[in-house]
């Protein structure tokens, strides 16, 4: 009897996957009908896509980026028309999910008229993404993706702007050593792969400045109570705290600090930079500095041109990496000219917009120039470092260091 | 190196107490559970996290409405402290009535999975509720008792450096304290106190001298919440910042207080939540002291678990557990 079910259970089972799988399959095959009928409508047209997660948790920050590049990719319509070109945005949305991310890819791959990505917001999704980029030769410019495997893998379609996570600890050692005049550096780490790799990256740049290590000790993400660790760090008498990981834990262990009557500067990454670490430490927070990848776009005065422009068209504030989403696309945009120019203005191949994108020289964007190397990475790339004065976010910039 | 562990001895035992506080009365839920239905209760995690929500979200009702500047700090804790505990005490009642009675009867590997089950549930409500509220499921409170006090323990002994002590440590350890004895008296001196004894040692035979098992029962979870829930309090004014996932590692640790001090012994799970409490802020002080730096801070779990370990190795049955006679 028991048998007979299973059998029959199984065997409807199986049935129902068969005509779902047979309607995907359907599906697939009219959306690759639709991309053909749409190539063969206009061939002058040339697609620009931007994967960022637009739903979810950080939809704030994806939506950001997107809207700078829709911006900068507007603004330049009239340029393309000119060239015979007619340029077209489309957002996908990768819900800051690999797999997703993933899929998206694939579909990008198969649209013909998409000559190039901005994107990722996530390092985790950029990477397996940028894989199928490479397969299909789209150059993807991201905004924001700082983790070194993004272009270290030697992809020659990934390019990004902004600066890498290797180069955030000896910036902010640099600047703790030199600016703060820290001799004696405690340093506590959340024993994750950020937190780790971050404070041993400042370890090694400070050790080398010459200042003296006190002591190198993890927490457990998760636990509130920091009183343990901190007991050692009021016994040894440091005059910089460093920690390497994410708001929660460090807001935490900058209140308990305080409270211990702790007052010395306590210092970390971009994994600080959050309102949340403001809302945690409270009053605390103040003489806490943070090394970030994101420059404060209002600073300069085409920054500030830019996020007059950015509110007036969507009627929002910029966040963080609008600026950098802008340049992203900026970028690539320059790199699809030349390829247009270099090709006799006639439609570039996907191969040549890559190779155009990597060979861009000195471009001046809002927040940054980009020069990229022969890794994809900016060689103007900077780390920014932040001073918490007041309990407000965000952190007043006190300092930039450039990789030069 | 015994100057160095002197040196930091009483800022490190007066942040183990507060810590071991916690650990202890959390710890008084699972066993005083434990010691009636034999039910390894791991919602009480939650409960205590829930309390913590709760509470918080009192407080910051208050300051919203300005009544909290208007009223003394300790009349504002009273308040809160008591509306938590009844509703993290109705909490547990219901979570037994729903989750765990009708199971009664069932293998314990199922009531274990239902409580596992029912902890999920809770982390995942009290995060949607907060999300929905404040955006953010990481929640501050307004801090009641934030006034430093530095005690002078350099004059008793030079070995000794000074200590400094937020003033939410001695509310914390008061109301630990008061709820303990309460509950100690509660339970070896009442007659409901009585019941809860008897129906521990033998349900069937309680009933027939006309205990109200499913009463008692009942009582049990919302006493042991109760006290859970007020715990979250006084964890949410000590450490400021809550989240929906704090009741996890700390119901396991209040667990293995439990287990340590004698799981089914009150007292036991008192002793136990202070002793680890204690022995894990003194490993995270000196663990690298001592071992010259081979150990870090990190391992302060591996050190506190170790003796655990150890202890239950050559006594079983916990610190003050008695060993059980298999009933026939």
């Amino acid at each position: 009897m028991v048998l007979k079910k299973t059998l029959s259970i199984l065997a409807t089972t199986t049935l129902a996957v068969g005509i779902l799988a047979g309607c995907s399959g359907g599906q697939k095959n009219e959306t690759a009908n639709n991309g053909g009928n749409g190539g063969g409508g206009g061939s002058n047209v040339i697609k620009i896509a931007t994967q960022t997660p637009l739903s979810g948790g950080s939809a704030t920050l994806g939506e950001s980026i997107k809207l700078g590049a829709q911006l900068a990719l507007e603004e330049q319509q009239a340029n393309f028309e000119k060239l015979g070109f007619k340029l077209e945005l489309v957002p996908y949305d990768d819900q800051g999910d690999p797999k997703k991310g993933v899929a998206n890819a694939q579909l990008i791959g198969a649209d013909k008229q998409i000559f190039g990505v901005v994107g990722h917001l996530n390092s985790g999704v950029a990477i397996p993404s940028s894989e199928i980029y490479e397969k299909y030769s789209i150059p993807m410019v991201s905004p924001s993706n700082t983790a070194t495997d993004v272009t270290d893998r030697g992809l020659k379609t990934v390019n990004r702007i902004c600066a890498r996570d290797d180069f955030q600890g000896p910036a902010g050692a640099k600047f703790a050593v030199e600016k703060l005049g820290a001799k004696k550096i405690f340093i506590i780490q959340d024993k994750t792969a950020y937190g780790t790799g971050l404070a041993e990256a400042f370890k090694k740049g400070a050790e080398e400045l010459g200042a003296q290590i006190l002591g190198f000790e993890g927490i457990t993400v998760g636990e509130k109570d920091f009183n343990g660790v901190l007991n050692q760090v009021l016994a040894k008498k440091p005059d910089l705290i460093y920690f390497g990981g994410l708001y929660t834990e460090g807001g935490l262990l900058i209140k308990q600090a305080r409270d211990k009557g702790i007052n010395v500067p306590i210092m970390g990454g971009d994994g600080l930079d959050s309102s949340t670490l403001v809302q945690i430490a409270g009053d605390a927070v103040k003489n806490t500095y943070m090394t970030s990848a994101a420059g404060l776009t209002t600073v300069t005065d085409a920054g500030k041109q830019f996020a007059e422009k950015y509110k007036q068209k969507f009627g929002k504030d910029i966040e963080s990496y609008s600026a950098y989403g802008y340049d992203a696309m900026g970028v690539l945009l320059k790199g699809l000219e030349n390829a247009i120019k270099a090709n006799g203005n006639k439609l570039p191949t996907r191969q040549q917009v890559a190779e155009e994108v990597r060979k861009v020289q000195d471009y001046q964007g809002v927040v940054t120039k980009v020069s990229f190397d022969e890794k994809g990475d900016n060689k103007y790339a900077k780390i920014y470092i932040y001073k918490f004065d007041e309990a407000k976010y965000p952190a007043k910039l006190e300092d930039e260091v450039s990789k030069q | 190196m015994i100057n160095e562990v002197l040196h930091t001895l009483p800022q490190v035992l007066i942040d183990g107490l507060t810590l071991g506080a916690v650990y202890a009365i959390v710890a008084l839920g699972y066993t005083m559970v434990y010691g009636i239905l034999e039910l390894i209760n791991f919602a009480h995690g939650e409960i205590f996290m829930t309390g913590a929500f709760v509470g918080t979200a009192i407080l910051l009702t208050f300051a919203g409405f300005g009544w909290l500047a208007s009223m003394p700090a300790i009349v504002a804790l009273i308040l809160v402290l008591v509306v938590t505990s009844v509703v993290t005490g109705l909490l547990g009642m219901g979570i037994e009535r729903v989750a765990y009675r009708p199971l009664r009867n069932a293998p314990k590997l199922i009531t274990l999975i239902t409580a596992i089950g029912v902890s999920f549930l809770l982390q995942d409500i009290v995060r949607f509720i907060a999300e929905l509220k404040n955006g953010n499921y990481i929640l501050t409170g307004p801090s009641l008792f934030s006034g430093q006090i530095g005690i002078k323990a350099s004059s008793i002994s030079s070995i000794f450096n000074d200590a400094s002590v937020k003033s939410s440590f001695f509310i914390v350890l008061i109301v630990a304290v008061i709820m303990m004895v309460t509950l100690d008296f509660f339970v070896n001196r009442t007659k409901w106190g009585m019941a809860m004894r008897a129906v521990a040692q033998d349900r069937e035979t309680a009933a027939l001298m006309s205990v109200n098992v499913n009463k008692v029962i009942a009582l049990t979870f919302f006493i042991g919440s109760a006290l859970g829930g007020a715990t979250g309090v006084l964890f949410a004014i000590q450490y400021g910042t809550i989240d929906p996932y704090i009741g996890f590692i700390l119901g396991l640790k209040a667990f293995t207080a439990a287990v340590l001090g004698g799981i089914g012994n009150i007292r036991g799970a008192m002793f136990g939540g202070i002793l680890l409490g204690v022995l894990e802020m003194f490993a995270a002080a000196n663990l690298p002291v001592v071992s010259h730096g081979i150990l870090g801070a990190e391992y302060k779990d591996v050190f506190a678990f170790a003796i655990l370990i150890i202890v239950l190795i050559f006594k079983p049955e916990g610190l003050f557990g008695k060993v059980s006679v298999e009933k026939v």
